[in-house]
């Protein structure tokens, strides 16, 4: 199951580097990808685990840069 | 500038006045280093609590630590001057990279700005704006002039001339009118239309397009992902360089001051910022750039693969041929070319197959059916078909050599090459012969030539024609290989031999119309779908899609492609160059702090600046 999350105001490459890494290594998520530039988190997870899933990208999300908003947009 | 960046602004005016106040005051005024502590405040108070919040949260050896202690450090031994001018430069370059990021943000938000907000819908009579999701199939909608086309559709009344440039970087307008169809996302300059909805908006041209653009980055190229695997490496190792100055030199020569002076630059050094930044950066606009051009990519990934092609596959029919079947040639064996070129188009009067429709079609004028009499099709060979046509009853027989060996009756003439040859007699008596082949596309020599010169080596053509007419096509376009004869499923096998053949690092792309030869456009390093804006299947199979049907597209991408992928090369080697470089003259005492704060700031400033480039690129043709 494919899920987009926009990371409003994130603004440190770095970051967003750092993310991506963290988000990859949560258990249920297939891939990830997120882009500096278009501020999108794409993740493929497994689809029962969904809601957990989003539940610890936010964290990790919010660990490594508190700044950015994190929106499920689908 | 949003108000994040505008108070930042004003925090950083200040701080420079503090600075400089504090600059022209020092050793003369008493307490002078009051004013380099409130420029270093109004600069960066945030930077250390930040730091702090970070590693609460177990994030260590992000910039903000390293500025803190780099800073702390550099106040620590004296080098107040410093330690003020580290935070506010840092700060100008975070304000510059926020600022240039958001910019190109925009300037691709903008380039792509197709997405409908509204739809006016046509219900009992009344019009009523409504969110293009809520519109269904067959629904009424009408659009006005200055409004984006919201769904699909056909128009079943009025016309007008439609601006398609956000969707395929054409300028010129296009006219369109009752019964023809519109595309989501164009804009319709002046008529009023209504039309008849023939796609959900989930799976209007325009929420496939967007879709494709908004996932376009999460497919990343070599360097981005080197980039940040480099970023993850280099920090550490500048930090426990940094470290390693501070303590081991001092224990042995007892000269604490500069040696932790020294390594207060290696952190101010030790940030990828540039780096991490410009490349991703370079991208974006590389994309933004093509999508400019109506070039749509999947990813970075692809600019990299497009700039080092070495191998072009096309798809013969619909790609470098129009698809479309044209009378090339008449060739009556008395009498003139009208009257042959009429007999032919009577006699496949009640043919609907596209040879006959292209017969009728070059005849021009109308046919009156109360001239034809009996028809019969010929299964394989061709029709038989009664007909009173120039003042005579006739029995005309019109179809392939088979038919004519089966009625007996001679042919004369050479048998051209190239497409389809329609024998025609009357009777036993042969009439003569119209030959219908397809057409090359207009664009085709130009944009072969254009590959060429950007420095495709291998042009090859694939076909499921018979391999005679492949080849002629070929000569004429000067290409390197044609296979003709070609089931789909051949088609496969072909391209894996060619990806074998290549070099090692360059990449090989299939062109194609995007209808049936989507596993093509899969095995393919880079699959290219033309012409094909609205069809699902295109867009899902393919990598690239060119949206208008020229050829020459391709040649831009490669431009595109090229330059990108050369900025990219040139920040990297720039800003590892010019770190390392300062890393090695701190080491030895030959460069100041501020050399450091050029090495981070002015690195990224530059990078920054190369890599706004890659958006801008002006088409030649």
């Amino acid at each position: 199951m494919k899920k987009i999350i926009k990371l409003e105001g994130l603004c440190c490459a770095n970051c967003a580097a750092k993310i991506e890494d963290e988000v990859k290594k949560l258990s249920g998520v297939e891939h990830a990808s997120l882009s500096f530039m278009t501020q999108r988190l794409t993740m493929e997870v497994e689809e029962e685990r969904v809601d957990e899933i989003i539940e610890a990208a936010r964290k990790t999300a919010n660990k490594i840069e508190p700044e950015a908003d994190f929106k499920v947009l689908r | 500038m949003t108000k994040k960046q505008k108070i930042m602004g004003i925090r950083l005016f200040i701080s420079a006045l503090f600075f400089a106040l504090a600059m022209a005051l020092e050793g003369s005024v008493y307490g002078y280093w009051i004013l380099f502590i409130i420029s270093y405040l109004a600069a960066g108070y945030d930077i250390p609590l930040r730091a702090l919040r970070n590693i609460r949260n177990g994030q260590f050896f992000d910039e903000n630590f390293l500025m803190s202690v780099a800073t702390f450090g550099a106040i620590g031994i004296g080098a107040l001057e410093e330690a003020v001018g580290v935070m506010l430069f840092y700060q100008v370059g975070e304000l510059f990279n926020d600022y240039a990021v958001n910019r190109s943000r925009k300037s691709i938000t903008d380039l792509m700005d197709i997405n409908p907000e509204y739809a006016n819908l046509l219900r009992d009579g009344t019009e009523e704006k409504v969110d293009p999701y809520e519109v269904a199939v067959d629904d009424i909608i009408i659009v006005k002039p200055g409004e984006k086309v919201p769904l699909d559709g056909i128009v079943v009344k009025g016309s007008s001339s439609l601006d398609t440039k956000a969707l395929t970087g054409e300028s010129m307008p296009v006219e369109i009118k009752e019964q023809e169809p519109v595309i989501s996302g164009s804009i319709n300059l002046n008529g009023v239309l209504e039309v008849r909805v023939t796609r959900l908006f989930d799976d209007s041209t325009v929420a496939k397009i967007l879709e494709l653009v908004e996932n376009a980055s999460s497919r990343k190229a070599r360097a981005e992902n080197f980039i940040t695997r480099f970023a993850r490496i280099y920090t550490p190792v500048v930090v426990v360089l940094a470290l390693l100055l501070a303590v081991i030199p001092p224990l042995f020569t007892g000269d604490w001051g500069t040696w932790i002076y020294r390594a207060c630059s290696f952190l101010v050094v030790s940030c990828p910022c540039a780096l991490v930044i410009s490349v991703p950066l370079s991208f974006f606009g590389g994309l933004g750039a093509a999508s400019g051009q109506g070039i749509l990519l999947k990813g970075s990934n692809y600019l990299e693969a497009m700039a080092d092609l070495d191998t072009v596959v096309f798809d013969k029919t619909g790609t470098l041929t129009t698809g479309k079947f044209q009378v090339t040639s008449v060739d009556p064996l008395t009498g003139t070319k009208e009257e042959l070129l009429e007999l032919a188009a009577y006699g496949e009067f009640h043919s609907n197959h596209p040879i006959a429709q292209s017969v009728k079609e070059a005849y021009k004028k109308p046919l009156d059916q109360s001239k034809v009499g009996e028809a019969k099709e010929l299964a394989g060979l061709g029709v038989k078909t009664t007909v009173s046509v120039q003042n005579m009853e006739r029995e005309l027989y019109i179809g392939n050599a088979r038919l004519m060996e089966q009625q007996k009756i001679t042919v004369s003439g050479s048998d051209p090459a190239e497409g389809t040859t329609l024998y025609i007699a009357d009777g036993n008596t042969y009439l003569g012969s119209v030959t219908i082949s397809d057409t090359i596309r207009e664009d085709v020599p130009d944009a072969l030539k254009g590959l060429r010169a950007a420095g495709v080596k291998k042009l090859v053509m694939l076909t499921g024609d018979k391999p005679e007419v492949g080849k002629l096509v070929g000569e004429k376009l000067g290409l390197d290989e044609v296979h003709g004869g070609l089931l789909p499923g051949d088609k496969v096998g072909k391209v894996e031999e060619l990806l074998a053949k290549k070099h090692k690092d360059a990449a090989l792309a299939f062109v194609g119309d995007g209808i049936n030869d989507a596993p093509v456009l899969a095995r393919a390093d880079v699959g290219i779908a033309m012409g094909q804006i609205g069809s699902d299947a295109a867009v899902e199979a393919a990598d690239v899609v060119i949206m208008t049907d020229e050829l020459t597209r391709l040649v831009d991408t490669i431009r595109i492609a090229r330059k990108t992928v050369a900025i990219v090369k040139q920040n990297i080697i720039f800003a590892i160059g010019v770190k390392v470089l300062i890393l090695i003259l701190s080491a030895a005492g030959l460069a100041t702090m501020w050399a450091a704060v050029f090495g981070d700031v002015g690195v990224s400033v530059l990078a920054i600046l190369n890599a706004v480039r890659a958006l801008r690129y002006q088409n030649k043709s």
